[in-house]
């Protein structure tokens, strides 16, 4: 199970977060330092994977930005490394053609994972909703 | 690198406008979120950044609450509000504008609203409802992509009292053309199955629509409501096993249109989640998991191709392959996967080979031999995630023989460790192992020594609890309690006097404890000395209060004359003025006892002279209160599962208004429904000194021991050990580099390369050999066996032994309780004498709705022909297999499986044939021999019939079988048991049984084995549930000898139950079914009371006095059998449930 997604640069500063649990406002930020400094610390020819309280933390680095998913330890960590590519593969299917807006990768993750679970993962059918959307407001 | 991945790592950082460097540009200068996240990256410190959100948020305030604010702005701001929050500071105000937003706004913008909705609140917030009628409106709604919008919110987040508003809405959008919008109201019921399982009871058959939906998108996602279904009850949905099987099948023979692929593997999520679903279906179940051998073999051949994603499908297909009923060749594929995973030079693909390799080890611990090397490797990884995933694997396999050397191991990391989190689980892991496999005293006291000062304080608090129950109860030898305790006390002594300031309160705790216990043992050791000791703790600075009351309590214990006097007088006078009332008390407490030895003596009796307290464990000293309370017009007292079940009664009540939850099927709704709360509280209820057992252990051992019974003694484990063995003489080659990788295949074969081993290797391999020792194959049959590997050190005493027993016991109960719904529901039934054939359940409806399943309308699965051909069998619920009795004279049936029941009916022994039997069970098949039993009830006994038929033509010879339960006393009824058996030939064996502890299910379990012709000896296992009431009988006795019986008896409990009104007078209504159905003589009924009674078979009496109060049964059930009279209420609330 999928507890968290979150995106942060280099510097550690969140870009996107989305939480499957509820979270208090209050302890994300602390939660999320924690999280990246964890990361972060870590050398390229080590694991993915890490362990960071009861959850096991999968990460992927893309030039200065990390994703990183929180997952239970009775998750598959390499098919969530691979999930996090198929996100990336997903945003890049899409933005090559329209400028970066936080609300669409949301609404982009909101396709694809739903209550911690992976809920769809074939590219165009989780762009579908979104560029109908731009189809109306450009009709 | 792919093209993509790189095209990407170019792209991102710019697409996300998360660099202020050149990428930046891109962003129109315009956007005020670009401008806001730019301000913040260029901000040094988290001062500045506090300053320039909370400006943003106030600038955002204005604008939003402003009515000029158009919808477009205001999703601008809205968008602005979300990055806020997601830095971590509230914009708590503009969480009445997202609903707004969502209510007003169009296409992206109501988009927005949504998102910025189900990003600020949480289920719970109040504001919630408001967006009730905004989802409302937009699921009506004409525009697609509206309804999408709301079902995706829906499906995301939603208040559960509202459900029955929208659930009619979204169940018709089950039947849209559109597959997105299917596929998000299967969402949608996912989540409304998570949030309020009841609600949506009624519409598990659209359930398996949405499973065969000619769309595979749609059926995907219904994949997610019975995997959810599957883990709660997987017995509910052993039908559906086939066509998971023939799904798994098309996806993996590349049925699925492309876009379904990633990186040309055919939709490897969806594969992980059929293979999960599959592992939980086969679990424990040697016909399911049948069916299923042949697709995961396809997998693992189809899952050749050299990237992740293949790895992860490999991962999960070797996880379920151990997990169901074993078949020896996919077993020896699957351990040679995990070999590749291990020796993989890939980190990422190293880690998940262990993971693996630790679930695997549960089941067959040998397969860690073949990677010991690695293992070791590993252990000296540098990345630490890596080692802690070994210590999790030798955790696995430790025994005695072993457990020094992976203790060292565990503790060498505690020592590196800074997370609390990795710390409190290790230190956790070392104390159970320590206290199961302690080679001797000195290194038990010396390994809890370093896990009391490591754990510190934050440790789980029973790891010191049961630390010092084990000393005080003590094991089966007093010498050996002596040697332990006063080793302990000697430890102890010489840490306080080094450095006690270092140690943490608990540790202390202890030592003030054992010290005050046992530190007379120790005759050289004036007590005066260690009252000193103890005395310097009371003046450290960092001692905490609760410390400073154990150590005062200690020291009560040792004043005895003397010198000792004086210490304690001059430390009791400090804290007899103590703020702190505790401390004031055992202030007092020491001085008094100090100088009274007359009066401590009394008080403090030295362990030997204790006698066992006798608890009153009924309360029965209250009765006479209780009752005056009673009469006064009090509430009976309701026990906590009855509290609970009337809570959920109360619930599934406040549906009632909305008229739609209204199941119309009843029975198949609660046959397949998940448990109810009763059920649960039941078992918890039951277990009333599990808090006895370590938790941990106890889960831990339950869990291998449930392992344990699928990998019986049976034929493949005789092939492996044989392969096993050879592998054993190998000489394990030190260090494969990567280019050895392909060898690891035939690694089994390699001959021994004798050569000369640098210096680390053989410390590698001496660490090796202390590591895997006794995992070899000598004692690898003990440990595949069904008994502990190694006797314990530290076995505790009868009564600890008893009470951790009955825990285990208490625990398997609920298991039993979880997988037998059905049978919950039917025994009920038992004694009806009219019971009628199998529920059949119509299906006529669901079968024209799966013929026009899995169509291959856009080329996509056709699965239609098998798909149906399965549900039509699984129309007919499985009800079969449970225990339910059949009346003798049953009609024959069609079905075969009745046949060949009628045909086993004949061989019951001529003076059963004329009682109540109940169904034949098949129990379990080896080769051609079948076993299946039934129960007959007696008028004074319970026999069980175990029938062995030979399906050969051959004839089979030394049969042996073998019966055990821990809940009953079974002794063999024939004459000479069984041991040949002709070609085709049955033999009805009988056994009597009765029961030794009660409990709401009982269970037989036992091993059949024959002897082949090629000497080996083939054992199967298998095991037998009936219902405690097949025991029950009814007692006849008069009113005054009832009276009598009343007061002598001890174990009580009382409970409301549910009075049934039918046209004639209730309580008598009542009384009728509990007669009828559990054989309960009802031995008076006078005005509004009753009293019942019965007996458990042999002589074991239970009472029953109920009375009509507040329209409710008040019952009170009383027997001198502990647990009987809770197990009997449990039938009791059945039997009137199910009337």
């Amino acid at each position: 199970m999928i507890r968290f997604v979150l995106l942060v640069n280099r510097q550690g500063q969140t870009r996107l977060s989305r939480y499957y649990q509820p979270v208090e406002l209050s302890r994300r930020a602390a939660l999320e330092a924690d999280v990246v400094r964890c990361c972060l610390s870590r050398k390229r020819d080590q694991c993915s994977f890490v362990e960071h309280r009861d959850l096991k933390l999968v990460y992927r680095q893309y030039a200065a930005l990390y994703i990183v998913v929180g997952v239970t330890d009775a998750e598959n960590e390499l098919s969530i490394y691979e999930l996090v590519h198929n996100f990336v593969e997903v945003l890049d299917k899409y933005f090559s053609r329209i400028m970066f807006n936080l609300d669409r990768v949301h609404i982009i993750l909101d396709e694809m994972i739903q209550n911690g679970h992976i809920v769809e993962t074939n590219k165009s059918r989780v762009l579908a909703p979104l560029t109908a959307l731009d189809k109306m407001a450009d009709g | 690198m792919s093209d993509v991945v790189e095209k990407t790592l170019t792209a991102l950082p710019s697409l996300l406008s998360l660099d202020s460097q050149p990428g930046s540009a891109k962003l129109s200068s315009t956007s005020k979120l670009g401008n806001l996240i730019r301000g913040i990256t260029e901000l040094r410190s988290k001062h500045e950044e506090e300053k320039l959100i909370q400006r943003e948020l106030a600038s955002i305030k204005e604008q939003i609450s402003s009515p000029n604010t158009s919808m477009r702005q205001m999703k601008e701001l809205m968008v602005r509000a979300i990055y806020c929050e997601s830095l971590g500071y509230e914009a708590s105000f503009s969480y009445i504008h997202a609903i707004k937003l969502a209510q007003q706004g169009t296409a992206l913008e109501k988009r927005v609203g949504y998102l910025a909705v189900s990003l600020f609140l949480n289920e719970s917030h109040e504001l919630l409802l408001l967006l009730v009628n905004t989802v409302l409106k937009d699921l009506q709604s004409t525009n697609l992509i509206e309804v999408c919008m709301a079902l995706t919110v829906v499906s995301q987040m939603f208040p559960k009292d509202m459900i029955p508003a929208i659930l009619p809405l979204v169940e018709e959008k089950l039947n849209h053309p559109k597959e997105i919008i299917r596929r998000k109201a299967v969402l949608a019921l996912y989540k409304f199955y998570l949030i309020a399982p009841n609600q949506v009871q009624h519409i598990h058959n659209k359930f398996r629509k949405a499973l065969c939906d000619k769309d595979p998108g749609v059926m995907t996602a219904s994949l997610h409501i019975y995997l959810q279904m599957i883990q709660e009850n997987p017995e509910g949905y052993k039908d559906l096993t086939a066509s998971f099987v023939t799904i798994l099948k098309q996806v993996v023979g590349g049925k699925l249109p492309m876009d379904f692929n990633y990186h040309s593997v055919p939709a490897p999520w969806l594969q992980l989640q059929l293979l999960r679903i599959l592992s939980l279906l086969g679990k424990n179940d040697q016909s399911t998991s049948a069916i299923m051998y042949e697709v995961l073999d396809e997998s693992l051949r189809r899952a050749e191709m050299n990237h992740n994603i293949t790895y992860a499908i490999l991962y999960e297909c070797v996880k379920c392959i151990y997990t169901i009923h074993p078949k020896s060749d996919l077993l020896e594929k699957a351990a040679k996967c995990i070999g590749n995973f291990v020796l993989s030079p890939k980190i990422n693909l190293k880690y998940l080979g262990l993971k693996a390799l630790t679930y695997v080890v549960q089941q067959d611990p040998k397969l860690a031999l073949q990677h010991q090397m690695t293992i070791i490797e590993c252990l000296d990884h540098s990345d630490l995630i890596i080692k802690r995933e070994t210590l999790e694997l030798l955790f696995r396999i430790t025994n005695a023989q072993n457990v020094v050397v992976i203790v060292k191991k565990m503790l060498e990391f505690l020592r590196i460790s800074v997370d609390d989190y990795t710390t409190i689980d290790l230190v956790g892991k070392v104390a159970e192992l320590a206290e199961k496999y302690a080679p001797d005293n000195e290194w038990f006291i010396e390994t809890m020594n370093t896990v009391f000062s490591v754990g510190g304080d934050m440790m789980q608090p029973d790891i010191p609890n049961s630390f010092l129950k084990l000393l005080s109860e003590g094991f089966d030898s007093v010498e050996e309690d002596r040697k332990l305790r006063l080793f302990a006390v000697d430890s102890y002594i010489s840490l306080l006097q080094e450095e006690p300031g270092k140690l943490p309160q608990r540790f202390l705790q202890v030592i003030s404890w054992v010290l005050g216990e046992y530190s007379h043992l120790r005759e050289e050791v004036e007590p005066t000395v260690v009252l000193r000791l103890l005395a310097k703790l009371l003046d450290m600075k960092q001692t905490s209060s609760e410390t400073k009351s154990w150590v005062l309590m200690a020291m009560t214990k040792l004043c005895k004359g003397g010198a000792g006097v004086s210490v304690s007088q001059e430390v009791s006078e400090t804290y007899s003025s103590s703020m702190d009332t505790v401390l004031r008390q055992r202030a007092q407490e020491l001085q008094y006892l100090s100088q009274d030895s007359e009066l401590r003596a009394r008080v403090l009796l030295r362990d030997a002279d204790l006698e066992p307290v006798e608890v009153d464990s009924s309360l029965s000293f209250l009765d006479g209160f209780v009752s005056e309370a009673l009469a006064a017009g009090a509430a009976p007292y309701k026990p906590p599962h009855q509290r609970q079940e009337e809570l959920a009664q109360a619930k599934a009540l406040s549906l009632e208004p909305y008229g739609l939850s209204l199941p119309i099927s009843m029975s198949s709704c609660s046959i397949t429904d998940r448990q109810s709360p009763t059920l649960l509280s039941m078992s918890s209820g039951l277990s009333g000194d599990s808090a006895d057992l370590s938790h941990k252990g106890g889960s831990t051992t339950l869990k291998l021991d449930g392992v344990k019974r699928v990998w019986g003694r049976e034929g493949y484990l005789v092939q492996r050990e044989a392969v096993e063995e050879a592998a054993q003489v190998e000489v394990p080659s030190p260090l494969r580099s990567p280019s050895q990788q392909a060898d690891a295949d035939s690694s089994h074969s390699q001959t021994p390369t004798p050569t000369p081993t640098p210096e680390p290797e053989q410390e590698k391999q001496q660490l090796a050999s202390s590591l895997f020792f006794g995992l070899s194959s000598q004692s690898s049959v003990c440990l595949m066996g069904k008994s502990e590997p190694t006797p314990q050190r530290f076995r505790r005493k009868a009564k600890g032994q008893s009470s951790s027993a009955g825990a285990t016991e208490q625990i398997s109960n609920s298991l039993v309780s979880t997988s037998s719904n059905v049978d919950n529901l039917l025994c009920n039934n038992l004694l009806d004498s009219n019971i009628t054939s199998e529920p059949a359940v119509s299906s006529s409806e669901q079968t024209s709705e799966l013929s026009h399943g899995l169509t291959a309308a856009n080329g996509t699965c056709d699965i239609e022909a098998e798909l149906t051909d399965s549900d039509i069998k699984g129309s007919n619920p499985s009800v079969t297999g449970d225990n339910g009795l059949v009346a003798a004279a049953e009609d024959p049936h069609e079905d075969p499986d009745r046949a060949k029941d009628l045909c086993l009916i004949s061989h019951l022994p001529a003076e059963l044939s004329e009682l109540c039997h109940s169904e034949i069970t098949s129990l379990c098949t080896n080769q051609s021999l079948e076993l299946s039993a039934c129960h007959v009830q007696k008028e004074d006994s319970l026999v069980l019939v175990v029938f062995i038929s030979n399906s050969s033509d051959s004839a089979i010879q030394h049969i042996l079988l073998d019966l055990d339960s821990e809940q009953l006393e079974i002794s063999c009824v024939s004459d000479s048991p069984v041991e040949d058996l002709r070609g085709h030939g049955v033999a009805a064996c009988q056994y009597s049984l009765t029961v030794k502890r009660p409990s709401v299910h009982v269970e037989v379990v036992g091993t059949v084995s024959q002897q082949l012709p090629v000497e080996t000896l083939q054992a199967v296992q298998f095991s037998y549930k009936l219902p405690l009431t097949s025991f029950i009988r009814p007692l006849t006795v008069s009113t005054e000898e009832y009276g009598t019986m009343w007061l002598a008896f001890s174990h009580d409990t009382k409970q409301n139950l549910t009075l049934i009104s039918d046209d004639q007078e209730p309580l008598t209504a009542t009384l009728n079914v509990l007669k009828r159905k559990l054989q309960l003589h009802v031995v008076e009924v006078i005005g509004m009371e009753g009293i019942l009674a019965c007996q458990l078979l042999q002589d074991q009496p239970c009472l029953m006095h109920c009375r009509v109060h507040a329209g409710t049964l008040a019952v009170w059930l009383r027997s001198p059998v502990p647990d009987l009279p809770d197990c009997l209420i449990y039938h009791c609330q059945r039997a009137l449930q199910e009337h």
